[in-house]
């Protein structure tokens, strides 16, 4: 039986939707704002949906209450805390958690950004082959036993061999009524991605900006879990040298010293060859930098990039962070040896603020 | 789910035969009662529906019963009861609670039973508002079909937003003439020709003696006076915000359906406000009364006390209705059972005699059930609340400090003690709001004023915000009037602006045009 509440209930999370919706865009600019991301779902604090009323306000208010202390004793702040007809609550300050789906978030994004459907590579030749229960049969087994239609077929052979006593419906199915499920295997395109995150961690990076990393990643990730069905996360950070770490490390590492930006491509590019054949792989690289590298570098990096890294992956996006430290030369490096380049992303994020810009830099693409 | 699955089991009934034995031997007189039970997912649901299966469809419920069924899940509440003042009167059970809470709560239920129909605040309020909201909602239904989804929450969360602005008092007071119901004032049609004012019959050579030209004279001034005098509109300024809408605003027929089904569940509300601690405390003090004299078996006393406490319980230092009611109704009681009361008790004021007073007259019985007829919280308090009470129950008076901006205990001296306590009573502790002027300006502007006593004036972000919803209703500019630390503004909002200017203020007057006010 369908409710009145839910009814209710259903308009009412259309609102809160609505209001996240609408404020999307702090909640990315801000990514405290996203609370425990416990599994499927994130919970968002929003402010508390009020009908709004004349009431009093809290100049030259008071109650009365009951209990020990003395006269000029605070009993407590704002206006929630008061006694018999005083329990007006105040928005703004009342915050209310309402849990939205990763999925749904990362829809709300993507029409927010207007970010284009990814069209993956390769998808005519990956196929999986999934079960889906469409028929019945007369034969199978018995966990399998369609309950409905063999009573209707006991029925129909009852009604049709005259055996059928309206008065006293009694049916009992023999053998040959019984009805199983049965399957037929489809054929459904499989979309697999892996996405490389590459971060520089050398001492000019500070912990602001990895602060703007991790709040694009995580959008970055949502959005990409919304479009693949498989997506599997490495890590890579590097000074001069290059090492694969776990998501944690990956945000939480220091360094000091020089930058090699060649010794991370070099890296990545070693772990597609051994782990993800390209034909069945959609190769991402997500790589944050303060654009600092190590002058002598460069050339490697753009025969890198040229030679090994892009021909395999779907995109790489380069991000600069912007810091006070770096000179942001790499992105000119890059803008200038691969202007054009559909399967390169650049952008630069300035503050908090940048991030929004830049996430739609670098999924807008539809690669 | 098949309904019967709510009536109540065998046990559950014949207790019910026994705990409304209890309740009528004591003289409780009650409307017959039909008890549910329900799961706390559907005593949620009703609960965010006022207590009411079937309502107009609004997401407010649907908010209400996110917070409570979210509540119940993490643990932190449990509606133990819920009782509809209807008649028959509908009370629901919670089906996990144990045998001992289903008796605290019929003999709880019986209380209010008896309190709704025997309270002369409820004596207007509808005794089939369970039809009645039902036919509310399948109106409403029958208007979204017409208007749209979108359009009808529009407006009903307009109505919503002035849903607190009726007089509770008018129920019992005629304040106005009803309007005529042929159009024209008698008087003004008669005019002077067939009658001059002030003249009395008489005979023709008395006339001069009876009627004196000079006294005719000066009636007829008096009534030229009277007719010449501009009129205003609405003539009185009137407190039912809803009802004058409802008669002048430019509604259509179904928005004027609409918010006539807002303000009578409004008023049908109004009561239970009303007689929060009256209410509470009576049917408190009965569960208490029929539990520990009949029906409390011992091995259940542990958690009876426990339960009882818990609701009697007032924490971090809020004032809990149920509480301040059952211990009021027990001082009345004892007082009136040893006779402390009359002009003797008065002028008797040696501490060790008033003490030992008691001339064992024993109407305290008696005295509650008149009470519990002709009280209603305000009343109620100011009547019953004395010094010795205020003491022992360790009452303080708190206000806001606006530098630290915290409330702070402030007194816990009875008069100031009284005085915050009536005032947070006074129209439910909502502001007092009337129509001033609904020509304001002589354009059609609606003004409001805020009578604010007590030097408490409106929270600015929530009047504006509120305005714009009575802009929605009345279509031309509107105002209210309130103050804004003592000094009297005027908030205004015309469609596109907002304007807080303040009125009369010591120095100049300034005007400062903002958007709306974030909250």
């Amino acid at each position: 039986m369908a409710r009145q509440i839910d009814r209710d209930l259903n308009r009412f999370r259309e609102i809160v939707r609505g209001r996240v919706k609408h404020d999307l865009r702090k909640y990315i600019s801000q990514g405290e704002m996203i609370g425990r991301t416990g599994g499927e779902y994130v919970s968002i604090p929003i402010p508390r949906i009020e009908i709004p009323e004349f009431r009093y306000g809290s100049k030259n208010s008071g109650g009365v209450g009951s209990g020990p202390g003395e006269n000029g004793q605070a009993i407590g702040p704002g206006p929630n805390d008061g006694g018999v007809g005083q329990a007006g609550d105040a928005p703004g300050e009342h915050i209310m958690e309402v849990e939205i789906g990763l999925m749904e978030l990362a829809e709300m994004m993507g029409e927010q950004l207007r970010l284009p459907r990814i069209q993956p590579k390769g998808q005519s030749n990956i196929v999986d082959m999934k079960d889906r229960y469409t028929n019945v049969r007369q034969t199978g087994p018995e966990s399998l036993r369609h309950f409905k239609r063999t009573f209707k077929q006991a029925i129909k052979r009852q009604v049709a061999s005259g055996i059928y006593d309206p008065e006293n419906p009694l049916i009992v199915p023999i053998r040959e009524d019984r009805r199983y499920k049965s399957w037929t295997s489809l054929p459904t395109p499989r979309s697999a991605a892996v996405l490389i995150y590459v971060m520089d961690v050398s001492g000019s990076v500070t912990d602001e900006q990895k602060a703007i990393v991790r709040n694009e990643a995580f959008w970055i990730d949502t959005w990409m879990k919304s479009q693949f069905k498989d997506l599997e996360k490495r890590y890579v950070i590097h000074d001069t040298v290059a090492r694969e770490v776990d998501e944690h490390t990956f945000y939480h590492t220091r360094e000091s010293g020089g930058t090699r930006i060649s010794s991370a491509y070099k890296l990545a590019d070693e772990i597609v060859r051994k782990n993800y054949p390209l034909e069945d792989w959609n190769i991402y690289v997500m790589q944050f930098s303060d654009g600092d590298n190590w002058g002598e570098d460069n050339a490697q990096c753009v025969s890198l990039l040229r030679e090994n890294i892009l021909p395999a992956a779907n995109q790489l996006a380069y991000v600069q962070v912007h810091s006070p430290y770096g000179t942001g030369e790499f992105l000119r490096l890059l803008k200038s040896e691969f202007s054009g380049d559909e399967r390169l992303a650049l952008s630069e994020v300035r503050d908090r603020d940048g991030i929004m810009d830049s996430i739609r830099e670098v999924l807008g693409r539809g690669r | 789910m098949p309904w019967d699955t709510h009536l109540l089991p065998p046990e559950l009934r014949d207790l019910q035969v026994v705990i409304e034995g209890h309740a009528r031997s004591y003289g409780l007189d009650f409307y017959p009662t039909i008890f549910e039970v329900l799961d706390y997912d559907e005593l949620s649901e009703i609960a965010s529906l006022g207590g009411f299966p079937v309502r107009y469809p609004h997401w407010r419920f649907g908010m209400e019963y996110d917070q409570l069924s979210k509540g119940y899940r993490y643990g932190l509440q449990k509606i133990y009861e819920m009782v509809i003042n209807n008649d028959p009167c509908y009370a629901y059970l919670l089906r996990c609670n144990p045998l001992v809470d289903q008796k605290l709560v019929m003999a709880h239920v019986y209380g209010h039973n008896d309190f709704f129909k025997n309270n002369q605040f409820f004596a207007h309020t509808n005794r089939k508002m369970m039809d009645e909201m039902a036919n509310h909602g399948s109106r409403v239904r029958a208007i979204i079909d017409r208007e749209g989804e979108t359009a009808v929450e529009r407006f009903i969360d307009c109505c919503l937003s002035l849903e607190n602005l009726i007089d509770i008092h008018s129920p019992y007071i005629k304040r106005r003439k009803p309007p005529e119901r042929f159009g024209v004032d008698a008087a003004e049609q008669g005019g002077e020709a067939s009658h001059t004012p002030g003249r009395l019959p008489s005979k023709q050579y008395m006339d001069g003696f009876i009627n004196p030209p000079e006294t005719l004279r000066a009636e007829a001034e008096k009534s030229r006076a009277e007719r010449d005098r501009p009129r205003r509109f609405p003539e009185e300024p009137e407190r039912d915000v809803l009802l004058f809408l409802l008669e002048n605003a430019p509604l259509k027929p179904w928005q004027h359906d609409i918010l006539a089904i807002i303000r009578d569940e409004a008023y049908y509300f109004a009561p239970q406000g009303q007689t929060k601690i009256m209410n509470e405390g009576w049917a408190s003090y009965w569960h208490s009364t029929i539990m520990t004299r009949h029906c409390l078996d011992p091995s259940e006393l542990i958690d009876y006390a426990d339960h009882h406490s818990g609701t009697m319980a007032m924490t971090g230092g809020r004032l809990n209705p149920y509480k301040i009611g059952i211990e009021l109704l027990r001082d009345i009681e004892q007082r009136w059972d040893r006779g402390q009361f009359g002009p003797e008790w008065q002028a008797c004021d040696d501490v060790q005699e008033r003490a030992r007073w008691d001339k064992a007259v024993g109407l305290g019985r008696q005295k509650i059930f008149e009470v519990r007829r002709v009280h209603n919280d305000i009343t109620f308090i100011d009547e019953f609340l004395t010094p010795e009470f205020c003491r022992r129950h360790k009452l303080f008076s708190f206000g806001f400090n606006d530098d630290a901006e915290t409330y702070e205990i402030e007194s816990r001296e009875f008069p100031k003690i009284k005085e915050r306590l009536l005032f947070s009573l006074t129209n439910f502790g909502q502001p007092i709001i009337r129509v001033r002027d609904a020509n304001y300006a002589n354009r059609g502007e609606l003004y409001l004023e805020h009578i604010a006593a007590n030097e408490v004036g409106l929270r600015f972000d929530f009047a504006q915000r509120t305005l714009e919803n009575l802009h929605r209703i009345w279509m031309r500019p509107v105002h209210i009037e309130t103050i804004d630390d003592e000094t009297p503004t005027l908030l205004s909002y015309d469609g596109t602006d907002h304007s807080v200017l303040p009125l009369a203020a010591p120095r100049r007057a300034r005007l400062v045009r903002s958007g709306r006010r974030e909250g």
